[in-house]
């Protein structure tokens, strides 16, 4: 896609101020998908259009059905359209071929899944490896990289861990890293903390808005309004449309939440404050 | 799973950590310019092809890996490789030392010596077994003397007998021959003397030894065999020489054998007209066919037989006996690669069939590695890989139960063990390629799904 299209789809964007100036990392117009089951067919998506710019960590909510998991595969690149226009960073990865696109996911796209999605036999370094791999690093270079995404997720004791060795919230955090590891230009995360507690739940969140605020782009596909609050634009899909698209009004914050329950549980006490002198080391 | 509140508070340590930033941020806003630690991609685009090495080599661990964690399955599926290799390398080896050995004892034999042997008897257009008609006699052997270029004739009376000293007995082969018969073998003498034209002009009970029977008559007494009366069936004979052994072939050693004058065989032993063998020696080996022919002219006149009319005798030379055997090799070997052919056929359905129960088994694996950017060309390879481990780790492992199988055979046999780096080398070969061949289906299957399926696949 040339600058002077980019101008022109500026122009009719109404997007969230303080990131109106980014340039769009997801630039989606008029985007549909049909599935044909036999003789009928099932319209998935029906003209979606969404601009999403840099640095901006939206929620999509809807009900089963409602065309966000459709629009989720198409966002990651996994799938691709029936019809309209899908730009990643400026590419045109709606009429690429199935390799292209496999380039793009490993390039320019971190996924976060619900179901976490390890590999079940390799370690927490080898998982979060897996993407350098597939990009052709050497392997000192994939090692180097891997070891300081789990560091910076917190993990870098737990490197040699296979996942069945890591609880829920610590198996998120090892899928984090390795949706960072290639320096993505957006992350997309599909129901994170579906399968975790509520309190690892704003663990992870705590996470994710810490990226966000290094600057990460995130898409987030949730059904509980509760975790759609820590993000800070809200899209709602149904019947295979956008329905509605507003900032969130009072983004929660993952860090002060832990702060404050940790501080409310006394039993924890100890623990949270022996650490961050741990951290000074 | 000890200790989850400890667990958690690090974890949440762990989160602070983190979280830093937003913390100390004034406001909610990121900095414009990424500030993750993680090196950009943009300045890696070309990068992807630089170390496809080690993506390669990521492909055989894990082909490693997952083969290891099946290692039952893993097994039992390549035990068809592995008994068509074992199979093939072990009646190779045997065959090979056979035929070394047959060539070998064929060259001592020489190239220059006639085999004379009855013919099969032909009643009512049946065959029976060569040798089983009689009809060489000792005036034949005699009337072959005058030949040009025949050095020596001797015709054989065989028998087997029980040979008796002392306490001791052996069932061997007794063979009348004339003096000439050491030259045309090529027999040594250990101890004691050969045949004489004196002891066959006489017909007197004398005998010289095999170092077989040798020793299993006088071995336990210590005795020297030289001078020492034994008895043959019935009737006493003085040994006069021991032979050096010749070695045996398979269960036949030719040392086991006891020969006697001709006279005295026929007088004493086996009272026949008719003789078992007929052997000449010529003097040059390119005088080999004239002879040959001329001993057929002779005993077919001798025999009163026409020409055209079907011979009552067989002549042989030792490069006749050796393409006899060489073809016997080759026919054996051609059947052990049909062998090989089929068991290894059976063996890479076996791998197809566990490559795709693997296919299906791992299909969210596949998922997965297709979500973080592997290309449909990376899974093919990733299952081809893992088939042509299996498949070479299973040809290495009938290699070596091969070897192993033919040493043990070819020294049971007490054949030579030759083994041949270059049919070895072939069946790791042939593995190989029976699990590319037969992985390629389940590969290319793996590399076709559907991402959003495989990574829905529980």
């Amino acid at each position: 896609m040339s600058d002077r299209e980019v101008q022109l789809v500026q122009g009719d964007e109404r997007s969230v101020p303080a990131t109106q100036r980014r340039p769009p990392i997801v630039l989606v117009r008029n985007l549909t998908k049909i599935y044909r089951l036999g003789e009928t067919t099932v319209p998935a998506l029906r003209g979606v259009s969404l601009t999403v710019r840099g640095g901006e960590f939206v929620a999509i909510m809807g009900p089963s059905g409602s065309g966000k998991t459709t629009f989720m595969n198409l966002l990651g690149c996994l799938d691709r359209p029936t019809g309209g226009d899908y730009w990643l960073v400026g590419r045109r990865v709606s009429r690429m071929t199935p390799d292209e696109l496999a380039d793009v996911r490993n390039r320019r796209i971190g996924f976060v899944f619900q179901g976490f999605h390890l590999l079940a036999r390799s370690t927490a370094l080898q998982n979060v490896a897996l993407p350098l791999m597939y990009a052709g690093l050497s392997r000192a270079e994939q090692e180097r990289r891997a070891r300081r995404a789990l560091e910076l997720v917190g993990l870098g004791s737990r490197l040699h861990h296979r996942p069945s060795q890591l609880s829920g919230g610590q198996q998120q955090r090892v899928a984090i890293a390795r949706a960072l590891v290639n320096n993505p230009a957006l992350l997309l995360a599909d129901e994170p903390t579906g399968n975790l507690d509520s309190r690892t739940s704003i663990e992870i969140m705590a996470i994710l808005q810490a990226l966000n605020a290094r600057g990460l782009t995130i898409v987030l596909v949730t059904h509980e309004s509760d975790i759609a609050a820590y993000a800070r634009r809200r899209i709602l899909f149904r019947d295979g449309q956008i329905v509605s698209d507003e900032p969130v009004v009072a983004t929660r914050s993952a860090q002060d939440e832990l702060l404050q329950y940790y501080q409310s549980s006394p039993a924890s006490n100890d623990g949270y404050r022996a650490l961050p002198a741990e951290e000074e080391q | 799973m000890s200790g989850p509140v400890e667990r958690d508070r690090q974890a949440a340590a762990k989160t602070e950590v983190v979280a830093q930033p937003v913390r100390e941020g004034s406001g909610r806003q990121a900095p414009p310019s990424p500030a993750l630690p993680i090196e950009g991609s943009s300045q890696r685009r070309e990068g992807r092809e630089i170390h496809r090495g080690s993506l390669l080599v990521a492909n055989f661990a894990s082909a490693f890996e997952s083969l290891w964690a099946n290692r039952l399955r893993s097994l039992l599926t390549t035990l068809g490789v592995v008994i068509g290799v074992a199979a093939v390398i072990a009646a190779m080896t045997l065959t090979q030392g056979a035929s070394v050995l047959i060539q070998a004892r064929l060259s001592v034999l020489g190239t220059n010596t006639l085999l004379i042997v009855p013919g099969a008897a032909t009643s009512s257009g049946a065959f029976s077994s060569l040798g089983s008609q009689q009809s060489l006699t000792q005036g034949d052997a005699d009337a072959l003397a005058s030949i040009p270029h025949v050095v020596q004739v001797s015709p054989v009376l065989s028998l087997g007998a029980q040979v008796i000293y002392g306490s001791q007995n052996w069932n061997t082969r007794i063979q009348g021959v004339y003096p000439g018969y050491r030259q045309i073998q090529g027999w040594e003498i250990a101890g004691g003397r050969w045949l004489n034209a004196h002891d066959e002009l006489t017909g007197l009970p004398v005998a010289v030894l095999g170092q077989v029977v040798a020793n299993s008559l006088f071995g336990p007494s210590g005795t020297n065999p030289v001078g020492q009366t034994i008895r043959i069936g019935t009737q006493t004979f003085r040994v006069v020489g021991v032979l050096q052994p010749k070695g045996s072939f398979g269960a036949f050693s030719q040392d086991d054998v006891v020969f006697v004058p001709f006279t005295a065989a026929l007088i004493r032993l086996k009272n026949s007209s008719y003789v078992d063998q007929i052997q000449v020696l010529v003097d040059k080996p390119e005088h080999v066919n004239t002879v040959q022919r001329a001993v057929d002219a002779t005993l077919l006149k001798r025999h009163r037989i026409s020409a055209g009319s079907p011979a009552d005798f067989q002549i042989r030379n030792a490069n006749q006996l050796l393409q006899t055997a060489q073809q016997a090799t080759q026919t054996l070997t051609l059947l052990l690669v049909g062998i090989a052919g089929i068991s290894l056929t059976v063996g890479g359905i076996g791998i197809m069939n566990i490559m795709l129960v693997s296919v299906t088994e791992r299909t969210r694996e596949i998922g997965i590695r297709m979500a973080v950017g592997a290309r449909r060309r990376d899974i093919r390879n990733q299952f081809l890989i893992e088939a042509l481990t299996l498949s070479s780790l299973g040809g290495i492992l009938g290699i070596v139960l091969g070897l192993l199988a033919g040493w043990l055979m070819t020294t049971n046999f007490g054949v030579p063990f030759v083994p041949q780096p270059l049919s070895i080398l072939l069946a790791f070969g042939v593995s190989a390629l029976v699990g590319v061949t037969f992985g390629f289906y389940p590969a290319v299957r793996a590399a076709r799904l559907d991402p959003i399926i495989a990574l829905r696949t529980e």
